[in-house]
């Protein structure tokens, strides 16, 4: 029954969608209500249908109805719970469908802000978000289809995968997709400025607002999945240059320069066609990016399968990166740039700057992950560009994107002088290179981090500086310094949301510079009983442990861990055996610091539990990670807030 | 005294006996591992990988420096079986080198146009722009002005 | 930038892009090509889970099929395994040995292996994984053939079939010593 429902209504939903496509474009260039009405009416449409077949493959995981083919494979009658609610995005068509669920419901936002207020825009903007919407229907109806009847019935399930059964499960597939559909909606307001010819200034305040919503979601996610690799992958790190992280991370990288170059044309009406090629870039790759993960052309420990739907992503992704790209080529009079600098020294240039260290970062980032292909394809030879290649030539543009950080909030438009720029910047400048003597003293040989530290001490000084002397004059009006400050950044949302980014990020930076310099790990075999010492820490093994859990088999080591401060803490490494996998799954075990995690991974052992070999480490500094991160988000939340008005 | 020195005199023939074998550091075996690419994983170093093969092949690096070989030549054996993809960046010869300069180029190339770009801007001077105040003066209402609101 | 066609470098610019994604659906990123074939084979010398010690050296002279197989290798290893036995039985009298290794597997688990498919050919463990390694092996299972003077010749991704099998030992054996 819930198979052909399911189809079904898949079906109508693709129907629907490109209807409302076709009626949306039609009345655009005829300017009939009643089609545009129509058109939204099948918006709406959409949203209730892809909702029903998500609550209809809910109710399947949720009644173990192994007559869908998905539900078979992707759990089996000792899945938990909450991991049955969560395989619906744990597989392939599961993860068609999250996408097309949160991209239906972008559309339904757009229907509701702006079938008023903005008629000039929004019949296209809707025809092309459901023409994107009917793609991904398109790709649930045809190679992908969730509601696959499996005849005849299993007694049972295969599993999820057990990599998948963790809470991070549950954020970061969202966090991300919501960042990627939101993108449509910028690219949707592009297109349509271009189309009419309205590429004034109105569409690029609503494509801001959206990209920074987006942005927030992808950043969310990336550093959700930069937990989950920590903490349930078993090697202890973040971040592996995975081509599929990878084609998150391109996306974030032309977004980020995009936020910011908006602000050129925003004040100074220049660089109207890059800040729409940047669009339509960002876009592409996020189309790229699934692209990637389901076409199986490059391997990932992400990648669901091979097949047609690659294919199918590829001529979707040519149709969207030649016709938008074609459609700016053909609009480039009606762009030209209106403004004037006096000096090469100014924000401008910095913003110029920023968004060319951004987006080479992006190419790094893409020709490194495609380079394999290329190799392959010209010289037969398989090649692989791993962890060596991104970070050695990452590490300089992320520095000098450090340092434009610092220089860029403060320096004047137009022209800065001698006067401005030793005002702003000679004492953040100062007390970077004195920080950084300071840690070479204490014995910090590392240039790269030394560098960094010196570079984050700078920005953080011209923070404070730019925000002393703003509350400073605020309270010039009486307010005492609490209410001073609140009120700047609620006044200024905008800039002092930006500067709080730049902090969270400054965090994150200590974070990977300290792990990358500071962590240490050594890997040994040990008897009952036996220890062994590391970066201040004495690890014991004390024996292990067979239990069973509901769809797995546990072996557990007990390791006792001190370092005579803060006295003794039991860490439980274990392997997990999955009957439907064919080698044992890592679950490691922790203790989180501050400064230091001390991180047990637990390797092979004897059968009588007299030995074990254990991968012990000293990972440093992880934890500013994850509290950068909460800082960015606090930063974007204080951004995205509506411009907060002038008291009368 | 003599059970001293026969003590280390059987302690050095030991060592001898153990023909070439080199005490190996962690640290070694973990740099060499980290620029391996594990081969059931995909893009995790051989250091990193918590898998059973990547820990084998720890083994194996670490037997190989034991017995007196460097980092290059262990490198060169893992290469000598599975081929240049288990290097997890490629070497830097021949067509591999597109990968190592390409970025840089295309930084460099980027910069160039920036300069072009900024230089353009700034050769358009406005017609009617203000003259004849006091530089001085420009500065310190610009200071006022940012002191009160810095946009 | 006064070029009328200069503003369509970036669309055309995007086109070799996808004729290079569209290239990466002829590759397998998970088949890596070998570089030991027609190399001399790599020599080991092992101990059988009957307990006789044994060497590729000592094999010379005769074709050889070494096969890569674990316990938990489902279902590859379970599907080849009758078809390795059979070629074992055709084969035998004709001057080819099959030698199966065992990687990273427990005693119990790989005997209970054996006892299931009933193999009659040595096999043997590889506890530290140095001849997988040797091999280039990088998943199972995996099957060498090795001609009569010690150089491997081909080698197979995947389970094997009696059809592949006979096909390469005839080419093998077809060659003079």
């Amino acid at each position: 029954m819930i198979p052909e429902l399911g189809y079904g209504a898949t079906v109508a939903a693709l129907a629907l969608a490109v209807w409302g496509a076709v009626a949306a474009a039609g009345a655009a260039r005829t300017g009939r209500t009643d089609l545009l009405r129509s058109g939204e009416r099948a918006a709406v449409g959409v949203w209730v249908l892809i909702t029903a077949c998500i609550a209809l493959m809910l109710y399947a995981f949720l009644t173990f109805d192994f007559s869908v083919r998905y539900v078979a494979f992707n759990t089996n009658r000792g899945t938990p719970f909450y991991y049955r609610i969560t395989a619906l995005w744990g597989a392939l068509e599961g993860s068609i469908v999250l996408w097309s669920w949160l991209l239906s419901i972008y559309a339904l936002i757009v229907v509701g802000q702006y079938r008023r207020r903005q008629p000039e825009l929004y019949p296209w903007v809707l025809s092309v978000m459901l023409g994107v919407l009917a793609f991904f229907l398109l790709v649930m109806t045809v190679p992908a289809p969730p509601f696959e009847r499996l005849s005849p019935i299993p007694p049972d399930g295969r599993g999820l995968n057990p990599l998948l059964e963790d809470s991070g499960m549950i954020t970061h597939p969202v966090a991300l997709y919501l960042g990627f559909t939101g993108f449509t909606v910028p690219f949707a307001f592009a297109v349509a400025a271009l189309i009419v010819r309205r590429t004034g200034e109105e569409w690029i305040t609503i494509t801001r607002r959206w990209t920074i919503i987006a942005w927030y979601f992808l950043s969310l996610g990336l550093l959700i999945g930069g937990w989950w690799s920590y903490h349930v992958l078993g090697w202890g790190g973040y971040w592996a240059w995975d081509p599929v992280e990878n084609a998150a991370f391109m996306p974030w990288l032309t977004a980020t320069a995009f936020l910011h170059s908006v602000m050129i044309q925003e004040r100074r009406h220049m660089l109207k066609l890059w800040n729409l090629g940047l669009i339509f870039l960002t876009f592409g790759l996020t189309l790229f990016g699934t692209f990637l993960t389901r076409s199986g052309i490059i391997g990932s420990v992400h990648s669901f399968t091979q097949g047609s739907i690659g294919v199918f992503f590829l001529a979707f992704l040519a149709l969207v990166l030649l016709g938008s790209f074609s459609l700016l080529a053909s609009r480039v009079d009606r762009l030209r740039a209106e403004g004037v600098l006096d000096s090469v020294v100014s924000r401008e240039s910095m913003f110029l700057l920023n968004n060319l260290f951004l987006v080479a970062a992006a190419f790094t980032v893409f020709f490194g992950t495609v380079f394999p292909l290329l190799s392959e394809a010209v010289r037969g030879v398989k090649v692989s560009v791993g962890a060596p290649f991104f970070n050695l030539v990452n590490i300089p543009i992320f520095l000098a994107l450090l340092f434009l950080m610092g220089v860029g909030p403060l320096i004047a438009w137009r022209r800065a002088s001698a006067e401005n720029l030793k005002r702003n910047f000679l004492k953040p400048v100062l007390a970077g290179v004195v920080v950084a003597a300071i840690m070479r003293g204490l014995g910090v040989g590392n240039a790269l981090v030394l560098t960094a530290m010196a570079l984050v001490v700078f920005v953080a000084g011209t923070i404070s500086l730019d925000l002393f002397r703003a509350v400073r004059t605020r309270r010039r009006n009486g307010d005492g310094w609490a209410a001073a400050t609140l009120g700047l950044l609620l006044r200024q949302n905008r800039r002092y949301g930006g500067f709080i980014v730049h902090l969270g990020i400054l965090v994150i930076a200590l974070g990977v510079a300290g792990s990358q310099a500071w962590s240490v790990q050594t890997e040994v075999t040990l008897q009952k009983g036996q220890t062994v010492d590391l970066g201040g820490y004495h690890v014991r093994f004390d024996g292990l442990e067979a239990t069973e859990e509901s769809n797995h088999a546990k072996v557990t080591g007990a390791f006792t861990l001190s370092n005579g401060r803060r006295g003794e803490t039991v860490l439980l490494p274990g392997r997990k055996f999955y009957p439907q996998e064919q080698t044992p799954i890592a679950a490691v075990d922790y203790r989180l610091g501050f400064l230091e995690d001390v991180y047990l991974v637990l390797g092979d052992f004897s059968r009588d539990g007299s030995q074990a070999t254990v991968k012990l480490q000293i990972n440093r500094m992880v934890s500013w990670l994850w509290i950068g991160g909460l800082v960015l988000t606090l930063g974007a939340a204080l951004a995205i807030l509506p411009e907060a008005r002038r008291p009368a | 005294m003599i059970r001293g020195l026969a003590g280390v005199l059987a302690t050095l023939l030991l060592l001898a006996g153990a023909a070439g074998a080199v005490p190996v550091d962690e640290t070694t075996v973990h740099d060499v591992a980290a620029q391996l690419r594990c081969v059931v994983c995909q893009s995790l170093s051989v250091a990193d990988s918590p898998s059973e093969t990547a820990s084998q092949m720890r083994g194996i690096i670490r037997e190989r420096l034991a017995a007196g070989e460097s980092p290059a030549e262990v490198r060169a054996y893992f290469v000598e079986k599975y081929g240049e993809w288990i290097l997890l960046a490629p070497p830097k010869s021949g067509f591999n080198l597109l990968v190592w300069v390409v970025p840089f180029a295309g930084l460099g190339l980027g910069l160039v146009l920036v300069a072009v770009v900024l230089r353009r801007w700034s050769r358009k001077i406005p017609p009617g722009a203000p003259a004849g105040v006091d530089p001085a003066l420009r500065e310190r209402i610009r200071r006022e002005m940012s002191e009160t609101e810095n946009p | 930038m006064r070029a009328s066609w200069l503003r369509w470098a970036i669309p055309a610019a995007v086109v070799p892009v996808l004729m290079l994604l569209a290239y990466g659906f002829k590759t397998n990123p998970r088949e890596i090509p070998s570089p030991l074939l027609d190399r001399p084979a790599a020599a080991f010398t092992v101990t059988t889970f009957a307990g006789s010690p044994l060497s590729l050296e000592g094999l010379r002279g005769k074709v050889v099929m070494l096969n890569f197989w674990a316990s938990w290798c489902r279902p590859a290893c379970y599907e080849e395994a009758p078809a390795l036995e059979r070629t074992w039985r055709e084969y035998k009298d004709k001057g080819v040995v099959v030698v199966g290794i065992d990687i990273q597997d427990r005693d119990e688990a790989a005997r209970a292996f054996l006892a299931e498919f009933g193999h009659s050919f040595p096999n043997a463990p590889d506890p530290a994984g140095r001849i997988a390694v040797d091999y280039g092996v990088y998943g199972v299972p995996e099957t060498f053939f090795i001609d009569r003077n010690g150089r491997v010749r081909f080698k197979q991704v995947g389970a094997l079939t009696d059809e592949l099998a006979r096909q390469r030992l005839d080419t093998l054996l077809k060659e003079p010593s």
